[in-house]
């Protein structure tokens, strides 16, 4: 840029007062800012515009077509919307992932809280540090080595899931091979990997309440389980809110665990709503069905990031 | 109960403490569990790794299972495949994220705010509504089956703008102003003031890219196609694929050596992934 020409001339005249240099100099800042705003942003804004912006309108657009990519695609309404309702892979597809995310989701929160309060008790600090280590270090693995070795730990015959349960009496568990043991298989290995970042959330917010609060609570009485309902909920309550929508935004796009571990089976009841947009588009050759179901996805996580806005004003008053 | 006579607790620990103990040792016990399971029984040789009872401890660690990963699939190939990917995504985050987060933190321009909601808008885009259009785009640029395939697409970034805008804006005014009265330019403001201000965030930037590209399976899966552009997620579950449940100990073995360079991350930058991960949970 031609930055340093446009600087305020090195040897002021005798009638530059300093206000006026000041001003002259913001002036000049700013419309070099103006000029070089651009090339900062560049990078990210064209990037974005080719690599989410177009394809979010292609996407849109695509949903009301069918199409192969070889032959033209033809326009077909909103059929492949329809779909959602009618066709009974996509539709229990998205039922499994509704019931994913709800099971999913409390099982997560309620490990994590439970966790969360119970790491705030007396304890010696490097027995915590090495709690919070152990919890947080499933998220740094990948979710597709994770369903590997979780895959060989419910398996039928010789995984130790059932050899434990042999050990107490319970007979070998067809963990895998039902439809009932799959998904739960999906859900705990999901929920395994995942309630360290819930957990993470609770004890930040835990952090934030003030002692005296509870010592207060205390005086008065309330204790225990109390005290919990009373007063650490209530104001843990934007803490929570927050780790609700994020853990159920994040539950709505379940694939790898899923695909991993049982491909969708056994029949269609391991198959999420991201799986469908996978094996409709790269396997079906259905990229209008596919488009349509992921805006529909997307739908959803848009009125899930509504609601919590409007929940925050309306209920959650300690921020 | 008593806490009405004496307000402070006593040193002797509650029934309550020990509870809270168990709790969190059985927690951590069924986390680490499995891990553990996997790394011994990747040091068990092929045909003694269904034994059971399980290992937990590797007592006699025999490396075979380690050699023959090598052998069943390119591992070489893999690991140089997701560390390019991987560090090329980091870097060209950390980069274009650093930039436009300087410039909503600081300059001023027109449209400033509107153009940030729409930043931020797109977070809420997941990758598989997107993933077709980005599909066809890719092989339209003629880069279908290409590791560029991986990096391209994966280099905006919105978190990270918002998290470098934040971390411009908590830095001080005062270092512009006397930057701009010495006559520097924005360009060299930024450049040799707040850019090496702002490593820290880029660190968690970088850390956070690094995390989820090493990791991520899905977009490997539809946008590579031959096995010379494999990742390793991606190679591991073709080899456990291929293998079955044949020597679950060589396909443990590949996914153990994967889990290495997380777990450096882990050891020595799990503050700064804490924070990050976190960061959005605390706008």
């Amino acid at each position: 840029m031609s930055a340093p020409t446009l600087k305020t001339p090195s040897n002021p005249t005798t009638t530059a007062a300093p206000a006026a240099r000041k001003r002259s100099t913001r002036q000049n800042k700013s419309m070099a800012e103006r000029l070089i705003a651009p090339l900062f942003l560049a990078p990210t804004v064209i990037g974005m515009a080719i690599f989410t912006i177009v394809p979010i309108l292609a996407s849109v657009l695509l949903a009301f077509f069918r199409w192969d990519i070889i032959s033209a695609p033809e326009f077909v309404g909103f059929s492949n919307f329809a779909d959602i309702v009618s066709d009974p892979t996509v539709r229990v597809s998205f039922l499994n992932t509704i019931v994913f995310v709800i099971v999913a989701v409390t099982l997560q929160l309620g490990i994590a809280m439970v966790l969360a309060v119970a790491i705030q008790g007396r304890m010696p600090n490097w027995l915590r540090v090495f709690f919070r280590s152990a919890f947080f270090f499933p998220l740094i693995l990948s979710a597709a080595s994770v369903s590997i070795f979780m895959g060989y730990l419910f398996n039928e015959q010789f995984g130790v899931v059932n050899w434990m349960l042999s050990v107490v009496g319970v007979p070998a568990v067809p963990w895998l091979t039902t439809s009932g043991g799959a998904a739960a298989v999906v859900v705990l290995v999901y929920v395994w990997q995942n309630f360290g970042f819930s957990f993470l959330l609770f004890v930040g917010g835990l952090a934030s309440i003030p002692k005296e609060l509870h010592e207060a609570s205390a005086l008065d009485g309330a204790t225990g389980w109390r005290q919990f309902v009373n007063v650490t909920l209530p104001l843990l309550s934007p803490t929570v809110l927050v780790a609700s929508v994020m853990a159920i935004i994040s539950a709505l796009q379940v694939f790898d665990q899923p695909y991993v571990l049982t491909r969708g089976g056994p029949g269609d009841s391991t198959r999420t709503a991201v799986m469908v947009i996978f094996e409709s588009a790269f396997q079906q050759l259905e990229f209008g069905r596919a488009s349509a179901i992921g805006l529909v996805l997307m739908m959803l996580i848009m009125a899930i990031t509504a609601l919590q806005f409007r929940l925050s004003r309306r209920f959650v008053f300690y921020q | 109960m008593s806490t009405l006579i004496q307000p402070r607790k006593t040193r002797l620990p509650r029934p309550g403490t020990a509870l809270r103990i168990a709790v969190l040792l059985v927690a951590a016990a069924l986390t680490l569990g499995p891990v553990l399971w996997t790394l011994s029984t990747s040091l068990r040789t092929p045909s003694e790794s269904f034994n059971l009872p399980p290992q937990f401890l590797p007592l006699n660690p025999d490396f075979s299972s380690y050699a023959q990963v090598f052998q069943q699939v390119d591992m070489i190939l893999l690991v140089l495949n997701s560390a390019l990917v991987t560090l090329l995504i980091a870097v060209g985050q950390m980069t274009t994220a650093a930039l436009a987060g300087y410039a909503f933190a600081r300059l001023s321009f027109k449209g400033k705010n509107a153009l940030f909601s729409i930043v931020l808008a797109t977070m809420m885009v997941p990758v598989q509504v997107t993933i077709v259009p980005v599909f066809m785009l890719i092989r339209g640029m003629g880069l279908s089956d290409t590791l560029l395939a991986l990096i391209l697409p994966a280099i905006p970034t919105a978190f990270g703008t918002f998290l470098m805008r934040q971390y411009f804006l908590g830095l001080p005014n005062d270092f512009a102003e006397a930057a701009s009265l010495d006559g520097a330019s924005p360009w060299r403001t930024f450049r040799s003031v707040y850019a090496p201000l702002a490593v820290p965030g880029m660190a968690i930037v970088g850390i956070l890219a690094f995390n989820f590209h090493w990791n991520e399976f899905f977009r490997p899966l539809i946008l590579t196609i031959s096995q010379e552009n494999y990742t390793l997620p991606l190679g591991l579950v073709t080899l456990q694929g291929n293998l079955g449940t044949g020597s679950i100990s060589v396909v443990l073995a590949g996914v153990i050596l994967s889990m290495i360079p997380a777990l450096v991350v882990f050891i020595f930058g799990q503050r700064t992934l804490r924070e990050g991960l976190t960061a959005g949970a605390s706008k």
